[in-house]
């Protein structure tokens, strides 16, 4: 990893559909360099999948999501990684994370509709060994996810020549 | 009736620019990369700083040198990013942009009868700024096969006995060359022997791409006889702010001031708040923008050379500046029919002195999706008037 490659993941994270040629160009490497650079890359799982920003809310696909904290016990041995391999597989669970504070583990769960996840928050979650106390918090609306902010914003303007 | 405005006004030619400003209105696809100021938004702390400050009622005149936190912040800005250290209480003016900074500098240094040497090619406020004091401005040509640097060679050519102050802005608009601490070295003799002062013009500095960003009066032998003039509007995206700075030895300063606080008092106090937000909070963010603005260099510059347009690759400001020369068109011509025939927006490089002739000043501080577009039109242009 260098500077180089740090930029060619900035500029894929900004925006995955880019034109090979101009990302070469951008980086200031040939496209052959450029193309086994993210060939590596892509090997070591440094970049681990090209996907698309959606604002389902927008899409009015009635999708309903929620941050789930969970206090955990953790297992010798273990830690939190086994509950959390568990709980990773689940399809309804967008991201896991191991977090400081009051709580162990959050997790970003979709659905449907509210039942849906308070129904698998009640009947998948809170059930397992390990796992002493849950909190599901709601999310009503997406202002900013990923770096993109969700709501249109009218730029400044500027004359067409300054010196 | 008399003809009530002065000579010395009146000598002013009118903008090169104020046709292509014209023409371009009457469009609506233009792709403008005509413009010298950055695309960006002003980070948003340092936005907030300025309210804050307006919600707590800062909003009178400051100090006539600018607030003392802010300076302080200056002086530690030179020092840590330059190694160039200013005295923020005697040896500082913050002013109403680098603009002013530039107006005050000459008008406080140039009498009439003197010539002042300007690096061409230069910010066109330049001879303007020069005639207006009365002085008389000597186009010192920093050449391409110099990489558009100051050369000793180039100046001393034109020093006479009336020759009192160089000016020069480096990174350059419109060419994007840098010179390097070494080059200013190489210039330092020449300023001393001949007993120059230099100003100069750092508002680019931040915007280096390659190698280390310099400041002239990091030069021992420089900082005594040196201006340094800097600001907030490139570096953080603040051009409307109204915000700058210039550094001088002293005694210097202190006559310069007397020229500041009768036509300004002071620089707008809420932006100032807001700069003291960008020296401490606003590097990150200033990286960021360099960050982009190299990528979109790279862009800009290797698809340019690509479609047929012989481009140097810049290191410094925001500018491409190809040459055109072998298309057999004037710059001046081939920006107008870019402009009318492929709407995609170019300043001739000529507007910019004798040395910008057969260049055009391309300013990639615009979306790279536009930047590709207007690669795409100048490669179309480049076509139609190849069959011809």
């Amino acid at each position: 990893m260098d500077d180089k490659d740090r930029l060619i993941l900035t500029l894929l994270e900004e925006d995955c559909k880019v034109p090979v040629e101009s990302l070469a160009d951008m980086v200031d490497l040939t496209k052959e360099e450029l193309l086994s650079r993210i060939e590596v890359l892509e090997k070591d799982r440094i970049i681990q999948k090209y996907t698309a920003c959606v604002d389902w809310e927008k899409a009015g696909e009635g999708v309903v999501a929620a941050i789930v904290e969970l206090k955990v016990s953790p297992e010798r041995d273990f830690g939190y990684d086994k509950i959390a391999e568990r709980l990773a597989r689940h399809r309804q669970v967008k991201s896991l994370r191991l977090i400081s504070g009051a709580y162990d583990l959050e997790l970003l769960v979709v659905g449907k509709n509210i039942h849906e996840i308070t129904r698998f928050v009640a009947e998948q979650v809170a059930p397992l060994e390990h796992v002493r106390e849950t909190g599901t918090i709601l999310i009503m609306k997406t202002y900013k996810d990923n770096g993109i902010e969700y709501f249109e914003r009218k730029s400044g303007e500027r004359l067409p020549y300054s010196l | 009736m008399r003809n009530f405005c002065s000579e010395r006004v009146r000598s002013i030619p009118p903008s090169g620019i104020r046709k292509f400003f014209d023409i371009a209105q009457e469009m609506d696809d233009v792709i403008s990369l005509g413009v010298g100021e950055p695309d960006f938004d002003t980070p948003w702390n340092i936005r907030e700083a300025a309210i804050r400050s307006i919600e707590q009622g800062q909003t009178a005149y400051t100090s006539n040198t600018g607030l003392l936190e802010l300076r302080q912040e200056i002086q530690r800005y030179l020092e840590e990013s330059f190694g160039v250290s200013y005295d923020y209480r005697s040896e500082m003016i913050v002013t109403s942009g680098a603009s002013e900074a530039l107006d005050i500098v000459i008008r406080g240094v140039v009498d009439p009868g003197d010539d002042v040497l300007v690096a061409d090619p230069s910010y066109i406020a330049y001879c303007s700024n020069v005639m207006l004091a009365g002085g008389r401005p000597v186009q010192v040509p920093c050449l391409e096969k110099d990489k558009f640097r100051l050369t000793p060679e180039a100046i001393q050519e034109k020093i006479t006995p009336k020759t009192k102050v160089l000016l020069c802005n480096f990174p350059n608009n419109p060419s994007g060359a840098v010179m390097s601490k070494d080059d200013y070295k190489a210039i330092a003799d020449v300023v001393v022997d001949n007993d120059l002062l230099l100003v100069s013009d750092e508002i680019y500095t931040e915007l280096t791409y390659d190698g280390q960003k310099t400041a002239a009066a990091s030069v021992d032998e420089l900082w005594e006889r040196t201006i340094t003039i800097n600001g907030f509007s490139k570096a953080f995206s603040m051009t409307g702010w109204r915000l700058g700075y210039l550094c001088a030895p002293r005694e210097i300063a202190a006559e310069i001031l007397k020229i500041h606080q009768y036509v300004m008092l002071s620089a707008p106090t809420g932006a100032q708040y807001a700069g003291i937000e960008a020296l401490k909070n606003g590097m990150d963010a200033c990286k960021e923008m360099v960050q982009e603005f190299r990528v979109r260099r790279n862009l800009f510059v290797n698809g340019l050379n690509r479609a047929g347009l012989k481009t140097h690759m810049p290191s410094g400001a925001f500018y491409a500046f190809p040459n055109v020369s072998e298309f057999g068109l004037s710059d001046e011509v081939f920006a107008e029919r870019l402009l009318k025939e492929h709407h995609v927006a170019v300043v001739p490089g000529s507007v910019f002195g004798d040395a910008g002739k057969d260049h055009l000043r391309c300013s990639y501080a615009t979306s790279r999706d536009d930047l590709m577009k207007a690669v795409e039109r100048i490669e179309e242009f480049i076509a139609d008037i190849s069959k011809n």
